[in-house]
């Protein structure tokens, strides 16, 4: 019971299956900066990505992180200072937006008042200067697509933020891109319709084979979609893996921070650096992630669900502390412990005993994630 | 006992809300009164004595005589024979009207296409800077109307800067004849009403939302496609707008075609002063100014009509 050892797959998989994978968006170096002077800010610095041909491909950050710039820049609406963007092997950075196959879904949907949902879907055919059949198949194929048949003659202002979304979605997809840009599309809509828009655009992504590029400050929604996610801060990439991979193994201490709730813990490297021991003395496995410091005093993660409560003499318990606070969130408890040594740490599990004030020991997984600062 | 206490209550709400709502109505006349009395002063009244007018007969020096007739209406499109009295269809009015018809509309033309990239680039400018540009475009209006048209007088006359400075760099050594032609008159109007279309145009285009024009480039729309299918439809209203505001002054300028044109190029505006002045016929010259009016709103009805057809039902 005490033991998790779920957290301790090795990253090796997803390493393996990226050779093999055909990329789609290839950035290199690629650095932008706004303003001048005292008051520059460097929007995206140095940064280096492959996205996969048939991924759903999501940037998640807090504001400010890059994230947007780095879709503005893919989508032409910007140029990048320096760096190169490569679009299924062809130098794409410097193109105006109309002459990139790549389509986008506005935050604000951007869809033209002045026309009908079935012509705001057409337009990007129409200035393709494609045939009027080609264009009404393709709309109609699209607004069956987002099931919107029955609203094709309303005007967009008439239709509520759910359906604007749809048709935003369809005028995005309906000229085939090869890959397509979602700037937090789903950030205006209420809860409930975020959660099925959500299974929706991951619907959307494997029926049309086309590459998503999503971008978001949402971490949930990221875990829900993604294939894989790059998590950014200050204009940097900090990690990229599949949701799992993110979750379970944050290599940053940012990214460990940023993603769901996790505890931090400070331990000690033994000389090998394989085992790491606890401010308890009790040593566990250790999972370095690049750039990591290889001995010595280093921060480790462990997800809340990841320990457990046990009595305080217990043999699995690997830390003790106090019951401070029990918090009751429908779906399980969040348990509050203040650490012997100094610290509190957070234990989440779907039913628990535990009394507030109760001595308790905690169980740690086998192996645990050390930092990188 | 507390029935009656609570229905005697109500009744005494119900007096009471009916006290406010007559002293609110009172109150509502009261602040319409100004603009009331505006509107009849100076739109109603007036309109009134010319419509009366245009009905008289004209009196020997000028004024009216009090006698019904409908003269200056048959004068408009018949010329009445001296000796047998009979009437024969005469243009010579209508193409009058059929001329500021012309320039007027030539002259929306030409505002609508300098002022929309004029606009256009204001609208595109910093938040900040965008007041003093249009400080700038309306700077001509602190000069009076008539020093304004003597200037461009003044800069395309033969020995003027426009055709001086052209004889000196040699690449003409007779002057062009600019001033009393219709170009002059169209060049007037062009600058005495252009900042009627730029400051529609502006209203309208600030308002617009940059992410659509984003949007349509994404969606491989040209620069040229864009204009056409974003920017355009949206700024409709301001199109509308400025060109009803341009149209109607220019319709019937007259400082313009008479400095400008030199009395012989005539406009309505002119054959209506004339009326008044050295011809002496008020009658016909209250009619002309009637008829003037009615052509106005009925092609503005027209025109509001036809351009809300397409698009301009938003915003």
């Amino acid at each position: 019971m005490a033991t998790q050892s779920a957290t301790a797959q090795p990253n090796a998989h997803h390493q393996m299956a990226a050779t093999t994978h055909e990329v789609m968006i290839h950035a290199e170096g690629v650095t932008k900066t706004f303003g001048q002077g005292s008051s520059q800010i460097t929007a995206l610095d140095n940064v280096t990505v492959d996205i996969r041909k048939n991924e759903f491909f999501t940037l998640l950050g807090p504001s400010g992180c890059g994230k947007t710039t780095l879709l503005r820049l893919i989508a032409g609406f910007d140029l990048p200072d320096a760096g190169q963007i490569l679009l299924d092997g062809q130098e794409i950075g410097h193109l105006p937006p109309y002459k990139r196959p790549v389509n986008t879904v506005f935050q604000s949907y951007a869809l033209f008042p002045h026309m009908s949902v079935a012509r705001n879907i057409g337009f990007g055919l129409e200035m393709q200067g494609r045939p009027k059949s080609e264009i009404k198949n393709a709309t109609e194929e699209m607004l069956a697509l987002v099931q919107m048949e029955h609203l094709a003659g309303r005007r967009t202002d008439q239709l509520s933020g759910g359906q604007q979304q749809r048709v935003a979605l369809a005028r995005a997809l309906a000229p085939r891109p090869k890959v397509l840009l979602l700037d937090e599309p789903l950030s205006a809509l209420d809860l409930k319709l975020r959660k099925e828009m959500q299974i929706e655009l991951k619907r959307l992504q494997g029926e049309t084979g086309i590459t998503f590029v999503f971008v978001t400050h949402d971490q949930e929604e990221a875990l829900t979609m993604s294939d894989r996610i790059a998590v950014m801060q200050a204009g940097r990439i900090l990690q990229v893996g599949g949701p799992k991979e993110i979750y379970n193994n944050p290599a940053r201490r940012f990214v460990a921070d940023f993603i769901g709730d996790i505890n931090i813990l400070d331990g000690e490297l033994d000389a090998k650096g394989e085992r790491v021991i606890l401010p308890g003395g009790v040593s566990i496995g250790a999972l370095l992630p690049e750039g990591a410091a290889r001995t010595g005093h280093v921060s480790v993660a462990i997800r809340p669900e990841n320990m457990n409560l046990t009595a305080a003499d217990a043999p699995e318990a690997a830390l003790t502390g106090r019951v401070t606070n029990i918090v009751y969130f429908g779906a399980g408890h969040n348990v509050h412990v203040a650490l012997e040594g100094g610290g509190e740490v957070l234990v989440r599990r779907a039913q628990t005993d535990a009394q507030i004030g109760a001595h308790v020991g905690l169980s740690v997984p086998d192996a645990v994630q050390v930092l990188v600062d | 006992m507390a029935d009656l206490t609570s229905s005697s209550a109500g009744e005494r709400l119900a007096e009471a809300r009916r006290q406010t709502n007559a002293a609110a109505r009172r109150r509502r006349w009261q602040l319409l009164s100004p603009a009331i009395i505006i509107i009849a002063a100076f739109g109603i009244f007036p309109l009134t004595i010319t419509l009366i007018y245009s009905f008289l007969s004209p009196g020997t020096y000028g004024g009216v005589r009090w006698e019904f007739s409908t003269n200056a209406y048959v004068q408009f499109l018949f010329d009445r024979d001296i000796f047998d009295d009979t009437l024969q269809f005469s243009a010579t009015y209508l193409s009058i009207f059929g001329r500021s018809i012309g320039l007027a509309f030539g002259a929306t033309v030409g505002a609508l296409l300098i002022g929309f990239p004029t606009a256009y680039f204001i609208a595109s400018k910093p938040a900040n800077q965008r007041n003093l540009w249009l400080f700038l475009i309306t700077l001509p209006f602190w000069v009076n109307l008539l020093i304004r048209t003597y200037a461009i007088l003044l800069i395309i006359r033969d020995e003027g800067i426009v055709n001086i400075s052209l004889m000196w760099t040699g690449l003409i050594d007779q002057p062009i004849g600019m001033l009393y032609t219709d170009y002059a008159i169209f060049a007037g109007l062009i600058y005495s009403y252009l900042p009627f279309m730029v400051l529609p145009l502006y209203a309208s285009l600030e308002k617009l939302d940059f992410r659509l024009v984003e949007a349509a480039y994404d969606l491989y729309a040209s620069r040229f496609q864009v204009l056409r299918h974003v920017i355009v439809p949206m700024a409709k209203p301001g199109i509308v707008a400025g060109c009803i505001l341009v149209f109607i002054p220019a319709l019937g300028a007259y400082i313009t075609p008479e400095l400008l044109g030199g009395g012989k190029e005539l406009m309505i505006g002119n054959l209506i002063a004339l009326q008044f002045g050295g011809s002496r016929n008020w009658p016909f010259g209250s009619a002309a100014a009637l008829i003037l009016l009615v052509v106005v709103m009925v092609s503005l009805i027209v025109y509001v009509r036809y351009s809300g057809k397409e698009g301009s039902n938003h915003g």
